[in-house]
């Protein structure tokens, strides 16, 4: 058994409250506690990888309790990727935080943020359906926090609906859980894979409404259509580094559903064979819908950059609706790109608002470093939109091959390419609005000028980082996706999870 | 003993969703509550009911027993939906005193609220 595969959940928590009681008058000892955190948290991360790397599962049980009595943490290859992915952001995002201030507008941020990615890192990790419930309310309590951090009107009103609209997805999420046990008799996600497998179809009607029950909740965590609202009012007012970190928080609900409706409810199991896909499908297709609409009509820049987030979920959940390998291979790639590229906007966004009136999108004076602002909204703008030749372009290529079944393929090339048009066309009107017209309206008055600082190197690093992460995808978009196609063969490697969880001897 | 529980939730539930589409924060946070007594009823009964029997195995003859697992699971339960209802109570209060209304849904997108600082 190895000790490090807990340490991603071990390190936060212990570091959250020793920041928060500890360094609560000191900024500048939290701000260097929590950057030391993220990079421990990275190499523990980086060292997980090179462990699962291996393409063994790897267990880590606590109390050393045996698989379907105690709880379990299950490291693969999967997990690994995304606590890996968590980490590299985390970085990103606590660098921006400290460069730009957002850090010191309010109080506790650092602690927060340590809460939150060990509510992450644990989702991630865990191998207990109901130590995923829990996980997610730590990452919901620390995301509460941090939304309203610095406080303001609309952002508390923003906030207020966030925790409400989470609290309703918790009390789901329980009752969900709830039917589940009465029906099968465990919350150990490899023995519900065994025990959901013996069920035979015509009295598996408890199964298949806890199994919906489980998506709607994940589908509320990934802003899946109808239960997307929440998403542009919350991003749109979060501290833009926060909306940043948020971007993880999306995929924490497309990895949910990945695991649990592959691994219990997946393909081959009598009880619920297809039907997540089912519903999964035309839910994604109208997402995509929603967010490009919501890009074309969004007249400020941050509900735009919010739509563009649901827009991407759209395009990731329905490859993940096909819960084939190869469709989930190019899943998993397209996590990782809009997991940066959301960040890189939002990121951007941030350092162009602060040194503007406000965000709504009309032409006024260029302030400063208005090329330099203007390229990199363009690189993380053709990111998230899918234009080559940044990962976008090859994520969404990846999900379209994918997806040549004749029954879905007409929907979701036809849904895929319109959106990402109407994505391109809105990203476009948004950036003429802010750079180029502003640059024809002339050159301010040097009084009002005066007051712009610059941004700094330490500035401008996270967000050439974040548009760097999305080049080197691009360029390794070969080795990448060789290791996530080794990814998900261990995903669709029911037998093999449940041999490593419950060892050898159960039935899969 | 069926009948009683399962009214129970099924009341309590419809009861916590009327309220939580009402529009003010109070109602909500009520709503929310009466849902979350809901789902702790509902995991009791997911052990099936077994009256008077106490929740161990016991090792002399065969004495029955109730599932203890949904009991440490509603344990749980009520500790987390009692933090997170302490919070959503402060952060309710929190934007009664910034915006000096109750009500739970946003401005409108583009009429201009005062005081709006989203450009921070």
């Amino acid at each position: 058994m190895n000790h490090w595969i807990i340490a991603p959940v071990v390190l936060p928590a212990l570091l959250a409250p020793l920041i928060a009681f500890v360094m609560r008058h000191d900024i500048s000892l939290a701000r260097a506690a929590s950057v030391a955190g993220s990079l421990a948290l990275a190499a523990i991360a980086v060292g997980l990888t090179i462990l699962a790397a291996g393409g063994e599962t790897h267990l880590y049980r606590l109390g050393d309790w045996p698989a379907p009595f105690g709880i379990v943490l299950v490291l693969d290859r999967l997990s690994a990727l995304m606590v890996l992915l968590t980490a590299i952001l985390a970085l990103i995002v606590v660098t921006h935080a400290i460069a730009t201030g957002w850090d010191a507008r309010g109080r506790h941020f650092h602690a927060l943020f340590q809460f939150q990615l060990m509510g992450i890192c644990g989702a991630f990790l865990t191998g207990d359906i109901f130590n995923l419930f829990v996980f997610f309310e730590i990452l919901l309590i620390a995301s509460y926090g941090l939304m309203i951090h610095s406080g303001g009107r609309e952002r508390m009103r923003a906030g207020l609906q966030y925790v409400v609209i989470n609290l309703a997805g918790s009390t789901l999420f329980l009752f969900a859980l709830g039917t589940l046990y009465a029906s099968t008799g465990t919350l150990n996600i490899a023995d519900l894979a065994v025990r959901v497998a013996q069920i035979p179809a015509e009295e598996a009607a408890l199964v298949r409404v806890a199994a919906i029950l489980l998506m709607i909740v994940f589908a509320v965590k990934a802003a899946l259509f109808p239960v997307q609202f929440w998403l542009p009012a919350t991003y749109s007012n979060a501290p833009a580094p926060v909306a940043a970190l948020f971007a993880i928080m999306t995929k924490v609900g497309a990895y949910a559903i990945l695991r649990i409706h592959t691994v219990a409810f997946g393909p081959g199991v009598a009880g619920t064979e297809g039907l997540p896909g089912t519903w999964l499908f035309p839910a994604a297709l109208v997402t995509i819908a929603v967010g490009a609409f919501g890009v074309l009509g969004a007249r400020r820049l941050m509900p735009l950059i919010a739509f563009s987030a649901v827009g991407s979920m759209g395009t990731l959940l329905v490859a993940v609706a096909a819960f084939s390998p190869e469709a989930t291979a190019a899943a998993l790639y397209y996590i990782v790109h809009s997991t940066f590229a959301a960040a890189a906007l939002f990121l951007v966004a941030d350092l162009v608002l602060t040194r503007r009136g406000g965000d709504a999108l009309v032409s006024v004076p260029a302030t400063v470093q208005n090329g330099l602002f203007a390229a990199l909204f363009f690189a993380a703008a053709i990111a998230m939109a899918g234009m080559p030749p940044l990962s976008g372009f090859l994520g969404k290529l990846l999900i379209l091959d994918a997806l040549r079944d004749p029954g879905e393929m007409a929907w979701a090339w036809s849904v895929i390419l319109i959106g990402s048009l109407l994505t391109i066309v809105g990203f476009a009107r948004a950036g003429s609005t802010l750079f180029w017209k502003s640059t024809a309206a002339g050159v301010p008055a040097s009084s009002e000028k005066a007051d712009v600082a610059p941004a700094g190197p330490a500035e401008i690093a996270p967000v050439m980082a974040t548009v760097a992460v999305l080049a080197a995808l691009a360029v390794f978009a070969g080795p990448v996706s060789l290791y996530l196609e080794g990814t998900t063969t261990q995903l669709f490697d029911r037998a093999g999870y449940i041999s490593s969880v419950l060892g050898p001897d159960a039935e899969g | 003993m069926e009948v009683i529980v399962a009214s129970a939730v099924g009341v309590l539930t419809s009861g916590g969703v009327y309220l939580m589409l009402r529009l003010r924060t109070f109602p909500v946070i009520l709503g929310l509550t009466l849902l979350s007594y809901a789902v702790n009823v509902f995991l009791f009964s997911s052990g099936r009911f077994a009256i008077d029997q106490s929740p161990i195995l016991s090792p002399y003859g065969e004495a029955s027993y109730t599932d203890p697992l949904p009991q440490a699971l509603v344990l749980t339960a009520i500790v987390i939906s009692f933090g997170m209802t302490a919070v959503l109570v402060m952060v309710g209060l929190g934007a009664y005193l910034e915006a000096d209304d109750d009500r739970i849904d946003l401005d409108r997108p583009g009429a201009d609220a005062p005081g709006k600082d989203t450009a921070q």
